[in-house]
C-alpha cells in the first residue's frame, strides 16, 4: 500500500467498530423506546441499516423506525459550488415530535453537513434529544462547533485529504481510506 | 446536475437531459411538498419578480407557492395595476424592477418572444410562465411529470393534444418535450385551428376526435382562446362542443383507461363534460398539485447556476 494511503479499518475492523457502537447505544438507550435513526443520505443510509440490523440482533424484538434524510436543499453552499449536488430521496415515514433521534452518517469534518441535517430534521417535528453517530471524526478541522456522541475513529487530518469511505451497498468492498487529494 | 441554459425561455431552448433533470428533482420536490413542514431553505438569498402582463390564476399561485416554499423573496406586479398603463415599455419596467436587486424574473406577457427578448437586454434570470402563443414551458414539463409517473417511459408513449393548437402556448411546448422525451404526439381539432407544416415538428395531424382517442394512450384537452381569436374559426361553439368535445359516452366508448390532462381553465362542457372533468381518469387537479414541485425544481436548478463573481 502506497505510503499515502492509509486504510482506517484493516482486517475486518469496520464490523467490531460497528459493534462497539452498537454496544454504546445499547447502554445509552436501553430499550430504545422513542427513539428513531436517521441516516444522511447517502452513505450514512447504509450505515444507519447495517447498525439497525446489528442491534436487531442483540435485542430481537427491536422495532427501531429508519428514516434516510437527503440535506441538499438545506445546505449553506448552495450557488456557491460549480455544480449543485444532486438530490437524494428523503424518506421519514414518522414524525421526530418527542423522540430521542440519532443521526448517522459516514464522516464528519467541517459540520457543515450536520448543521443542514439538524435543520432539515425540524420538518418532521421537535425531537426531545438528537446524538450524532459518524464512523470517521475528522478532528481539529471544524467550521462550527459540532461534535459527534459516538464515534467510529478519530483522524487528524490535512486539508488536502480526503476519507473515502466504501460500502458494500455501493457495490464497493467495505473499506475507508484516507487519501491524498493529488491522488 | 445542473441546466445547460441560464433561463428556461421556452422547451425549444433546453435540450433532452435538462427536462430529465426537471423531472427528476421534481420528485424530490414533491415529497417535500408532502412534508407536515412544506419549506425548505435553498433560495433564501434570491429574490424573485414575478411580472404578469397577462391574467393568470393556476401558474402565478403556482410559481408564488413555489418560491415561498423554497424560502425565496417575492414581488409579485401585475400589468392592469402598475406604470404600464401610462405607456412604460417593457424593457424600461422590467430593468427599474431589476434596479432594486431582483435575481430572477418569472413573466407571462401577452406577445410571443417577449421573455427571448428580455433575455438579451439584462442580467438576471428568466422563466418563461407563458408568451402569447409562443411556449409554456412549465405546464408542459408537469404534463411531462405526470405522465412520467402514471406510464414510467416516454418512448413509445402516445399523446393526443386536442382543440385549439393554433393559438395554444401549451401544444407547442408540450409538441417540443415530448418529442424530445421519444413519445409520439398527434394533434387534433378543426382545420382551421391546426397550424400548417405540423409534420415539420414531426406530428401527428387528425380531424377526427374518436379515431384519436382510439389511438392514444393520453389526451390533453386544451380551452378554445376566444381571446386570441380575431376571425371565426367554426361556426358555433356548440358545432365545435359536438365535433371536438370530450363526453362521458365517448369516453366509455373507448377500450382502455384514457388519462385525460387538461392545462385549465377550463370550459366545461366544450371541450370537456363536467362529467369527465370531474371523472377519475381527469387528472387536472394532481396535474395543479405537480405544477408546484415542478417549478420548485426548476428554480431550484436554475438558481443553482453560479452566478458570475
Amino acid at each position: 500500500m502506497s505510503k499515502d494511503k492509509l486504510d482506517l479499518f484493516p482486517e475486518g475492523k469496520l464490523q467490531v467498530t460497528l459493534q462497539r457502537l452498537c454496544q454504546q447505544l445499547i447502554e445509552h438507550y436501553g430499550d430504545f423506546r422513542d427513539t428513531v435513526i436517521i441516516g444522511l443520505q447517502p452513505r450514512g443510509v447504509f450505515l444507519a441499516k447495517r447498525i439497525s440490523e446489528l442491534l436487531k440482533t442483540r435485542i430481537p424484538s427491536l422495532d427501531l423506525p429508519i428514516g434516510t434524510l437527503d440535506v441538499t436543499f438545506y445546505r449553506d453552499d448552495f450557488r456557491k459550488r460549480d455544480i449543485p449536488i444532486t438530490p437524494n430521496q428523503t424518506q421519514i415515514d414518522f414524525l421526530t415530535e418527542n423522540k430521542q433521534v440519532i443521526l448517522i452518517d459516514d464522516v464528519l469534518y467541517t459540520g457543515r453537513t450536520v448543521r443542514a441535517a439538524m435543520d432539515a430534521m425540524l420538518a418532521y417535528g421537535r425531537p426531545s434529544t438528537v446524538s450524532l453517530l459518524v464512523l470517521v471524526d475528522r478532528v481539529r478541522k471544524r467550521q462550527i462547533p459540532v461534535s459527534a456522541s459516538y464515534i467510529g475513529i478519530k483522524v487528524d487530518t490535512m486539508e488536502t485529504q480526503r476519507v473515502l469511505v466504501e460500502l458494500k451497498e455501493s457495490g464497493g468492498k467495505d473499506r475507508v481510506f484516507l487519501v491524498s487529494k493529488e491522488e | 446536475m445542473t441546466l445547460s441554459t441560464k433561463h428556461l425561455l421556452g422547451i425549444k431552448y433546453i435540450n433532452k437531459e435538462d427536462i430529465h433533470a426537471i423531472l427528476e428533482t421534481a420528485g424530490n420536490f414533491l415529497e417535500v411538498i408532502n412534508r407536515p413542514i412544506k419549506k425548505v431553505p435553498s433560495l433564501r438569498d434570491i429574490t424573485i419578480a414575478n411580472l404578469f402582463f397577462e391574467n393568470s390564476t393556476r401558474t402565478r399561485i403556482s410559481f408564488e407557492l413555489a418560491e415561498k416554499r423554497l424560502s425565496a423573496d417575492v414581488v409579485n406586479f401585475s400589468a392592469s395595476s402598475s406604470s404600464v398603463k401610462k405607456g412604460e415599455t417593457l424593457l424600461d419596467t422590467v430593468k427599474n424592477i431589476l434596479a432594486m436587486k431582483v435575481d430572477m424574473v418569472v413573466m407571462r406577457h401577452p406577445h410571443p418572444g417577449a421573455p427571448v427578448y428580455l433575455s438579451k437586454h439584462i442580467d438576471a434570470q428568466i422563466i418563461n410562465a407563458g408568451d402569447g402563443t409562443h411556449e409554456h414551458p412549465t405546464q408542459a414539463l408537469l404534463d411531462c411529470f405526470y405522465l412520467q409517473q402514471a406510464f414510467g417511459e416516454f418512448k413509445g408513449l402516445k399523446v393526443a393534444i386536442v382543440g385549439d393548437i393554433l393559438h395554444s402556448r401549451v401544444a407547442l411546448s408540450n409538441i417540443f418535450a415530448l418529442k424530445k422525451l421519444g413519445a409520439e404526439v398527434e394533434v387534433c381539432g378543426p382545420p382551421t385551428l391546426i397550424p400548417k407544416h405540423m409534420d415539420s415538428l414531426g406530428v401527428r395531424v387528425s380531424y377526427d376526435l374518436r379515431k384519436t382517442l382510439e389511438w392514444c394512450d393520453a389526451a390533453n384537452m386544451l380551452r378554445i382562446q376566444l381571446e386570441r381569436q380575431n376571425i371565426r374559426y367554426f361556426p358555433s361553439i356548440r358545432e365545435y362542443s359536438m365535433m371536438y368535445g370530450l363526453n362521458r359516452e365517448m369516453l366509455d366508448s373507448l377500450n382502455k383507461k384514457l388519462v385525460v390532462l387538461h392545462p385549465g381553465p377550463i370550459n366545461r362542457g366544450v371541450e370537456i363534460t363536467s362529467e369527465v372533468a370531474d371523472s377519475d381518469q381527469a387528472i387536472i387537479l394532481q396535474q395543479v398539485e405537480n405544477g408546484v414541485a415542478v417549478r420548485m425544481a426548476i428554480l431550484y436548478l436554475l438558481a443553482g447556476i453560479k452566478p458570475a463573481a
